[in-house]
């Protein structure tokens, strides 16, 4: 499989400005991301993971540096990102159809289209029946459910997913990682996934970007060499245990490093 | 008893901070706190321990209020002062729903009139009446001026607030889903404010009553101020009774129907 890439990020730093003088949230990073690829961000808070997220997604420019979307630079948001949020981001006012139908009726889709287009995606995250419910009267994970299926429907290329299911029980955190990767299987799409649950990292991700904390910056880069059709199982085969002591001595590093700052100031 | 087995939790038993009341505990409550306030009043009148010119039994209260509706077109009070209220807020909501929204959408624009609100609403609408009666003179249009003064600015301030409330991640949201720019406030902030913004609708319209009977209370000649003022100088304090009554009725109904219309339009809040 010739993999085509799909975002370069070249150089890309970013600072904030403070009160006195700017935060350094992310010292130079590089990473290209492939066409139809799961790359799991993973780090630390404070680690600039979301940050790199929403220059992706356009929320937020590079200080300096500049990623590209198939070879053209992102300057804002746009549909050919879909994005999930971990907070609960359903327009309240709107049933769930309306909701999934709500990004189809920006691109002028005709009214019939766009029912049976929003239909199929709650079908494919088995929400059938809540097409006529408020967001209100859903659990927190169908509410990300729903999401998923509208940004699905709005038929991006790629999905950010920034802590997606970082609300969520245990229980249906396992659920919603699977549905997720059933999802993608039917609908190939670049992903790029913020989290901080290493498990959910190796399970999800293609690749595992590891990030150095404060300033962010990419520590390594994991290869996840498991087999594609990965289920629940897997989480505990040895070859996913090596990964997982190997990732978290990684991250222990990082947060050890953190404290000694924190500390020694 | 349906529930043969009913406990109280101890943290949220009646009596516990935060604690709950079922429902017809609550309406109990609250029409004896009603019948106690009205048991007070009928007690200290009927037994000659207040004099009678300065407040009335409610005996007199219900024969002055008859008096009023039959010989003195109280009605025509009720609707002039309403018709005042309405326009006077009917005007504010249509200007400042807008701009409230686009101060609290737009950093420019709230920069340009939000501070400039934030000083005018400290002016009390009332200190105007002078100053309106010589501008404008005495007639519907300087009471509904007054009304305007009075809520205009803390309607406008509340809306801008009301939209802030707004999170930021569901208009992000929305800019993923392909919202134009353009389009965000129309699309998605006014939707999801709009029961803040009915709420703060619904306050604005008591504080309306309040500057109307202010408004009447100078150089008018009609409406429930008007006719209070009246009864104060010929001291018919019964009257001023029934007009303090009949403004807490009105201003109770005008609630009502913004609550209703809450159920109605918000069914998914």
């Amino acid at each position: 499989m010739a993999a085509s890439v799909h975002y370069q990020i070249e150089n890309v730093t970013k600072q904030f400005p403070m009160r006195k003088g700017t935060l350094q949230a992310l010292d130079p990073v590089s990473l290209e991301i492939y066409q139809n690829e799961f790359v799991a961000i993973l780090g630390t808070s404070g680690c600039g993971k979301s940050t790199l997220l929403r220059m992706l997604a356009g929320f937020t420019a590079p200080t300096t540096g500049q990623i590209l979307s198939h070879g053209v630079p992102i300057t804002g948001p746009g549909k050919d990102r879909g994005m999930v949020f971990q907070s609960y981001t359903l327009f309240p006012w709107m049933t769930v159809q309306k909701n999934v139908e709500y990004g189809l009726k920006q691109q002028k889709m005709e009214k019939s289209a766009r029912a049976e287009t929003a239909r199929k995606y709650l079908n494919v995250v088995g929400l059938d029946g809540f097409a006529d419910a408020y967001p209100k009267e859903l659990s927190g994970g169908m509410k990300q459910r729903v999401a998923i299926a509208r940004a699905l429907a709005a038929n991006p290329e790629s999905l950010l997913l920034d802590e997606p299911f970082g609300a969520l029980d245990t229980q249906t955190r396992s659920h919603m990682q699977e549905l997720t990767l059933d999802v993608w299987r039917q609908y190939p799409k670049t992903i790029v996934m913020v989290t901080h649950d290493i498990e959910e990292a190796i399970f999800m991700a293609d690749r595992i970007v590891v990030m150095r904390a404060r300033p962010g910056s990419i520590k390594e880069i994991i290869d996840v060499d498991l087999p594609r059709d990965r289920d629940f199982y897997i989480k505990s085969d040895p070859a996913f245990l090596d990964y997982k002591r190997h990732i978290n001595e990684l991250i222990y590093e990082e947060s050890l490093k953190l404290e000694q700052e924190a500390l020694g100031a | 008893m349906k529930h043969p087995n009913k406990r109280v939790d101890a943290t949220t038993s009646a009596l516990a901070p935060q604690g709950k009341l079922s429902r017809n505990v609550y309406v109990v409550l609250a029409v004896v706190s009603f019948a106690a306030v009205f048991a007070v009043w009928a007690l200290i009148t009927n037994l000659g321990l207040v004099n009678a010119d300065f407040m009335p039994t409610p005996q007199a209260t219900v024969q002055s209020a008859i008096e009023l509706f039959t010989e003195q077109h109280f009605l025509e009070d009720i609707r002039v002062s309403t018709y005042r209220v309405l326009m006077g807020f009917l005007i504010s909501a249509v200007i400042a729903v807008p701009v409230g929204l686009l101060v609290g959408a737009y950093a420019p624009v709230n920069a340009l009139i939000e501070p400039l609100m934030s000083f005018i609403r400290y002016l009390p609408a009332t200190a105007f009446i002078p100053l309106f009666i010589l501008w404008i003179g005495i007639d519907e249009s300087e009471k509904i001026a007054v009304i305007i003064m009075g809520s205009l600015p803390q309607l406008l301030l509340m809306v801008a607030v009301d939209t802030q409330k707004v999170p930021h991640d569901l208009v992000e949201v929305s800019y993923t889903l392909g919202t134009k720019r353009s389009l965000v406030l129309w699309k998605v902030i006014l939707p999801a404010s709009l029961p803040y913004i009915l709420d703060s609708l619904r306050m604005i319209l008591g504080w309306a009553w309040t500057y109307v009977v202010v408004a009447e209370m100078v150089g008018a000649s009609s409406g429930i101020g008007y006719m209070m003022i009246q009864s104060e100088r010929m001291m018919v304090v019964g009257n001023i009774f029934v007009g303090l009554l009949a403004i807490g009725l009105l201003g109770l109904v005008f609630d009502c129907l913004f609550k209703l219309l809450d159920k109605l339009l918000f069914r998914w809040k």
